[in-house]
């Protein structure tokens, strides 16, 4: 059965190589420090599984020192001038598209079909992890169309990655460091204490208000927490169903699906969101960390208006 | 926990000391230092004020860390969209876009957007992904179209486009996905709902995220007619210069 950690050894691998790539380097001159973040991050992935949680804590807080005492670098690539990749996209032409678009296409053939194949009578995919595998093994078929169709050195994939995750850094691995964030907030209760407050010290007695404060709350809170599948637990059971649901008889599935998505307002807008708002910085190379949340912004506060209104004359009403 | 967990006002007003991550996450990210140390910070702050020990703290952060490795998969796909790039993928992406009559930055990520909302809300929400779409494919199209009508942008606009072609991958995304009645986030509302004794069906949430899915729809394109117009007004006298 291929599961997540088969994997989670090809991502450590991956890493690995960058890493050793980077120790070899003598024109990154943060080679060190590079070294030590991708061989930490590696390690996590090939033996993460078997440390004990305070051993991993321990090589997220190496990674965390090698970013914060000097910081990553990055060695200078040779990269193909434009017109050499103008005269290769030429001979080329939408051939370029279908290793692209393979990766795609093969990650929704797995979601939807490898969920119940199975070789010998066992499970071929780990159901539940379906839609991760898929994606690990449609970039590996994705690979391999391009090496046959290219036929570029066979050390030029591991090279442009390097290229590439170093120009992304520290960045690559935010969402997982947000996500533990998140935890420790669930652990100290910190979504109680603001649900609390919310609570006490706002007039819940008129039902514009109530809804008005359920929906932002859900965005502010989504801000705070990064995501909003952890905050609509808390706002849902501190002010929509005591307030909304049970004191003025709102509806309590547009309710929940409105909040969900005013919860997605807040998404838009916070760097906690990493893998949306900050990963993307970094991958298209801009120079503002804030570039893609300023892009969202003008949506985001205008559609959260329109939930909240939308909140409020259809809860009522159904 | 809930509000009654606290005996009165003085011990909540005393555990609100928990509330030291969200503002060393809010002054930090505000004061712009390196955002992996602001977390970090913050996730053994809130650990501490809760009352745990480093060692405890430590290890919840380890855990919760290696339990999410999952959605790093995604950096997978660099190798390949690396090569292709060094082949001129997204040279080939501009050149394709240059040829269609008509074709704008706006009328680009509009589409985009149409494609990446309806196959999202049909539950597709694997086809998108800024690796995997928008850094190869998307930005250079939206960059091209404008490339093709005023030539050579300077970078601050062509920084604009780049993060505007992300912004309309994640709000199609985040309102298409709703409207597909497998999608996690239901699950989850239908979950959290069944232990406070509500049954709710999947398929009436995803039938009420529809009116904002619509609005989100429009809202957005009506930015992107603006940035066009935006494009038009600060690029288009060069354009005269150009032909």
């Amino acid at each position: 059965m291929i599961k997540l950690s088969f994997i989670y050894v090809l991502m450590g691998l991956l890493m690995g190589g960058v890493a050793l790539l980077n120790a070899f380097d003598s024109t990154n001159p943060r080679r060190i420090n590079n070294t030590i973040f991708w061989g930490t991050y590696s390690t996590t992935f090939l033996v993460g599984s078997y440390l004990t949680d305070f051993a991993n804590g321990c090589l997220v807080i190496v990674m965390v020192a090698a970013v914060a005492i000097r910081g990553l670098g990055q060695g200078t690539v040779v990269h193909t001038t434009v017109e050499e990749r103008q005269a290769s996209a030429r001979r080329w032409r939408n051939l370029l598209f279908v290793p692209a678009l393979t990766i795609p296409l093969v990650t929704l053939f797995g979601a939807l079909y490898l969920k119940n194949a199975r070789l010998f009578g066992v499970a071929l995919v780990d159901p539940k992890q379906v839609t991760q595998v898929s994606l690990g093994l449609a970039t590996l078929v994705s690979l391999v169309v391009a090496m046959v169709m290219l036929r570029p050195p066979p050390m030029a994939p591991l090279r442009e990655a390097r290229r590439l995750l170093d120009s992304v850094g520290w960045a690559a691995v935010l969402p997982q460091t947000l996500a533990a964030l998140g935890a420790l907030f669930a652990l100290a209760g910190v979504g109680t204490v603001v649900a609390t407050l919310a609570q006490r010290w706002i007039p819940l007695e008129h039902a514009f208000i109530a809804v008005a404060t359920y929906t932002v709350g859900m965005a502010l809170f989504t801000m705070i927490m990064g995501n909003a599948f952890a905050a609509f637990p808390v706002m849902t059971a501190g002010i929509g169903l005591p307030v909304i649901v049970h004191h003025f008889g709102g509806n309590v599935v547009i309710m929940s699906a409105i909040g969900m998505l005013s919860g997605y307002c807040g998404t838009l807008m916070t760097p906690m969101a990493a893998n949306f708002n900050i990963v993307p910085v970094a991958l298209l190379e801009l120079p503002d960390q804030y570039a893609v949340i300023k892009a969202q912004i003008p949506t985001a506060i205008p559609l959260l208006i329109a939930n909240t209104l939308l909140m409020y004359f259809l809860v009522f009403r159904f | 926990m809930s509000a009654a967990a606290f005996a009165d006002d003085q011990q909540f007003v005393f555990y609100m000391i928990v509330l030291i991550g969200v503002l060393i996450v809010i002054v930090g990210f505000a004061i712009r230092l390196n955002p992996l140390l602001v977390v970090t910070v913050a996730g053994v702050a809130t650990g501490l004020a809760s009352g745990r020990d480093l060692h405890a703290v430590i290890a919840a952060f380890g855990k919760a860390f290696t339990d999410s490795r999952y959605v790093a998969i995604v950096w997978l796909v660099l190798p390949v969209i690396g090569l292709l790039e060094h082949a001129g993928l997204k040279e080939r992406a501009r050149d394709v876009i240059t040829r269609i009559q008509g074709a704008t930055t706006g009328r680009v990520l509009m589409a985009y957007f149409a494609v990446r909302q309806i196959t999202s809300a049909l539950g597709l929400t694997s086809l998108g992904g800024h690796a995997q779409m928008v850094r190869p494919l998307i930005a250079p199209m939206a960059e091209g179209a404008a490339e093709s009508r005023f030539g050579e942008l300077p970078p601050k606009v062509r920084f604009t486009i780049r993060a505007n072609a992300s912004a309309v991958d994640n709000v199609a995304y985040f309102f298409g996905e709703d409207v597909f009645i497998a999608i996690g986030s239901l699950l989850l509302i239908k979950g959290f709902l069944e232990q406070n004794g509500i049954n709710v069906e999947p398929t009436s949430l995803a039938l009420w995220s529809i009116p904002t899915a619509l609005f989100a729809m429009g809202l957005h394109f009506v930015r992107l007619v603006l940035l066009d117009r935006r494009l038009q007004r600060e690029l288009g006298t060069r354009s005269e210069r150009v032909e």
